[in-house]
């Protein structure tokens, strides 16, 4: 299977999921983009839409898996339907790219994580670990005199901000578990797609 | 460490050339016997003859040069070979770690000026991952469609030691295309062969690349449908041009009835090509009335110029396979009555003879000494190398090519210099068989040092050059298009080819009658050497058929008197 999720059984016209064909019309996507999280990995895309003469009006990259070394570039984009395939096709050839997905025709979608956290300290930094945790209403589900393990869910962003505070307290160890789902939809179930190395 | 990973991958050949960031590697390379190191003369030239190498065998070549000059000067042989599809894994020496980033001396930023120019590639910084990372550069460069990968090594990586991870240890890459077409696509191709009036088997360079399989399997196909097969430059070969089903070569310069039947067919199948600009003419005139499919191994080829009917993402000889198989299980039906007018509309093209040329006179035509060398050689074990311009478009059409892997050209990038350098890796590869490099006296002279190359190891590459003392694409293109003002399209002080083979201990023979050709050609066979073979030819001889930039497929200059205001102002600015 190639990095870009051509569906199975794909369409009698096309193996993509074009709309009117080669039409002028510009569109606006937002393309999530999982990635190897290895030196290089953003110039390379970046590279990609400079090269081609795509658009970018936004980027952001953000850590999906710390254990698994991925990352996740979301990139909104205008062009034409063609244009707009063409640079999902394009991403997809890309080595350290895993998946392309395209936000703006699969709908959109909320992101919740589950962290684990593992810190250790003594004295001032315990105390104020659990303060954090607090505040990020982070529960401690295991701990001894050294070490708590905290559990948090939220917004990944929320997730990234709580264990940058948490490294300097002690941070040694981290799993995330990640699920997006449709908007306004409830969330059913939960895949795990961290913890892959550990 | 990288030796040992070279040889688990099977490598016996290695084109490079030395420098201070390599020195360990070579080192090493002096202390063995199993790969070979061939010393080249420029590191652009060790690129182009590792793809002549990767094409004539379908294994991955090897480059090895250093950091600084000696990556920058792969560049050109890099982006020819992804425009081209060719597997390279190419080394190169960087730095030392500690140094990257200071402008040390000979430092570049490779992966950095590389990474457009190549499928993958990867800078080394630990050596415990240095085996891991070779390892998965032969998988990048040979799996899905393949391409050029680069491995940049610096040198305090390259003399510290760590354990070895052998082929089978390596991690398993997530990289892993798809080769396996989708049934609901065959089945549409196979629907829409059943009940085609005008099909067509429009192949590329993916078949090639897929393997001997792939052009069995093709072979196999259109000698059971009957349907009329042209190809690209890249493809000549996988189906042979002495097959019965053969129109010649499309595109640009490509044959009258293979273009018209692009043009007028009911069912395209496009096996391994990609709708490139030199083969569809004007997009919104192309192949107006056909249902188009397209098998290729890149999802990004589909749909990217054309839109295709029936998309099928896959391997070609899986696909084949597939097709053959669906095709045989349905009942192997066709329209054999609608096929067969159709090879009537396309015998009266063939009538055209869009080929013809009269040899008179004292001065040789280019076409004629192509004729000439085709006949003298077609019997041959032989492998075809070009430059790039008039005389690579006459090779592919007065050439007869009857098995793949025997076709070396720069298709994609079209660059000059290309051929000489190639045409020693063909014959590294093939050590018995006869290697022709057909060039012009420009393209030549840019890699020119690798006579060096060819008398070291004693390659006897026959360097077979059509010399009309111009640009000749160059000049034709000014004739057509810019008011036949020849801006620095003739090539001044040319040397004397003879006296440049001679001075590096190689034959020369100069050529300018037509009544000594077919004696001149025979001499340079039965040399047993490099060869340059100077043969003077016609000077302003233009390359025909052409389909002028901006106008479609059934549009075709067949010669001169249909030249005059040919080019509109809407195709002057496309190249």
């Amino acid at each position: 299977m190639s990095a870009l999720q051509i569906k199975k059984g794909s369409s009698k016209h096309s193996a993509y999921n074009l709309r009117p064909t080669f039409s002028d019309v510009q569109e606006t996507h937002t393309l999530a983009v999982l990635v190897d999280n290895e030196p290089g990995v953003l110039a390379r895309v970046i590279g990609l839409f400079s090269g081609r003469g795509y658009n970018i009006d936004s980027l952001t990259v953000a850590e999906v898996d710390h254990t698994g070394h991925t990352s996740r570039i979301t990139i909104v984009t205008t062009g034409t339907p063609q244009v707009i395939e063409q640079i999902k096709a394009q991403l997809g050839r890309i080595v350290p790219v895993h998946k392309v997905n395209d936000l703006t025709v699969e709908g959109a979608s909320v992101e919740r994580e589950l962290a684990l956290l593992k810190v250790e300290g003594t004295g001032d930094k315990r105390v104020e670990a659990l303060r954090l945790a607090d505040i990020f209403r982070a529960n401690a589900v295991d701990s001894t005199l050294t070490s708590f393990v905290f559990e948090i869910t939220g917004a990944p962003e929320k997730i990234d901000a709580f264990a940058e505070l948490m490294r300097p307290l002690g941070l040694v160890e981290m799993a995330r578990y990640r699920r997006r789902g449709p908007a306004a939809r409830p969330l059913i179930g939960a895949t795990v797609t961290g913890l892959s190395r550990d | 460490m990288v030796v040992q990973a070279l040889k688990d991958q099977g490598v016996d050949v290695v084109f490079g050339y030395p420098g201070g960031a390599v020195l360990p590697i070579y080192d090493e390379i002096f202390q063995q016997n199993d790969i070979r190191h061939i010393l080249v003369r420029h590191e652009q030239a060790a690129v182009h003859a590792a793809e002549g190498y990767a094409r004539s065998t379908g294994k991955p070549g090897v480059v090895l040069v250093t950091s600084g000059p000696g990556a920058t000067n792969a560049v050109t042989g890099l982006t020819d070979a992804l425009m081209d599809s060719i597997p390279l894994v190419v080394l190169t020496g960087q730095v030392p770690t500690f140094m990257i980033g200071n402008d040390a001396f000979q430092e570049a930023d490779t992966v950095g000026i590389t990474r457009p120019c190549t499928k993958h590639n990867w800078l080394v910084s630990d050596t415990a991952r240095l085996a891991d990372t070779l390892h998965q550069a032969f998988h990048v460069a040979t799996t899905g469609r393949p391409g050029p990968v680069l491995v940049d090594i610096p040198k305090d990586v390259q003399f510290a030691s760590a354990t070895y991870t052998a082929p089978k240890q390596a991690r398993v890459s997530h990289y892993q295309p798809q080769v396996k077409g989708d049934i609901e696509g065959i089945t549409d191709l196979v629907a829409a062969l059943e009940k085609a009036k005008r099909p067509i088997f429009y192949t590329g360079g993916g078949v090639i690349n897929s393997g001997p399989e792939a052009t069995r399997l093709l072979r196999e196909l259109v000698a059971a449908t009957g349907i009329p097969t042209t190809s690209t430059l890249m493809g000549l070969g996988a189906y042979p041009a002495n097959g019965t089903n053969w129109i010649g070569m499309l595109g640009m310069h490509g044959l009258y009835e293979a273009n018209m039947a692009m043009h007028g067919c009911d069912l395209m199948i496009n096996i391994g090509a990609r709708f490139d600009d030199r083969i569809t003419g004007r997009l919104d005139a192309f192949s107006p009335d056909s249902i188009k499919a397209h098998i290729d191994i890149d999802p990004s080829s589909i749909n990217k110029v054309i839109r295709a009917d029936i998309p099928i993402v896959g391997d070609i000889a899986n696909v084949l396979a597939d097709v053959i198989e669906v095709w045989k299980a349905r009942g192997s039906k066709l329209n054999r009555e609608g096929i067969a007018k159709w090879w009537e509309r396309i015998n009266e093209w063939k009538k055209v003879d869009c080929l013809k040329f009269t040899q008179k006179g004292k001065t040789i035509k280019p076409q004629h000494a192509l004729a000439r060398l085709e006949a003298l050689t077609k019997d041959h074990d032989r492998y075809i190398c070009t430059e790039v311009g008039q005389h690579q478009m006459w090779a592919a059409q007065y050439l007869g090519f009857n098995d793949p892997n025997r076709w070396m050209t720069s298709g994609g990038l079209g660059t000059m210099g290309y051929g000489f350098p190639a045409s020693i890796g063909v014959q590294i590869a093939h050590p018995e068989a006869l290697v022709i490099n057909v060039a012009g006296e420009a393209s030549w002279l840019m890699n020119m040092q690798e006579m060096g190359t060819a008398m070291q190891y004693h390659l006897p590459v026959k360097q077979f050059i059509l010399n009309n003392e111009r640009l000749g694409m160059v000049r034709q293109w000014q004739q057509l298009l810019h008011g036949e003002r020849y801006s620095s399209s003739w090539s001044e002080s040319l040397p004397d080819f003879v006296k440049l083979a001679e001075a590096f201990g190689a034959k020369g023979i100069l050529c300018s009658d037509p009544a000594d050709l077919d004696d001149a050609i025979m001499e340079m066979l039965n040399h047993d050497g490099p060869v340059i073979f100077d043969c003077l030819v016609e000077k302003h001889e233009n390359c025909f058929p052409m389909i002028p930039s901006g106008e479609p497929h059934n549009k075709m200059l067949l010669g001169e008197a249909s030249t005059k205001d040919a080019i509109k102002e809407g195709g002057a600015v496309l190249v």
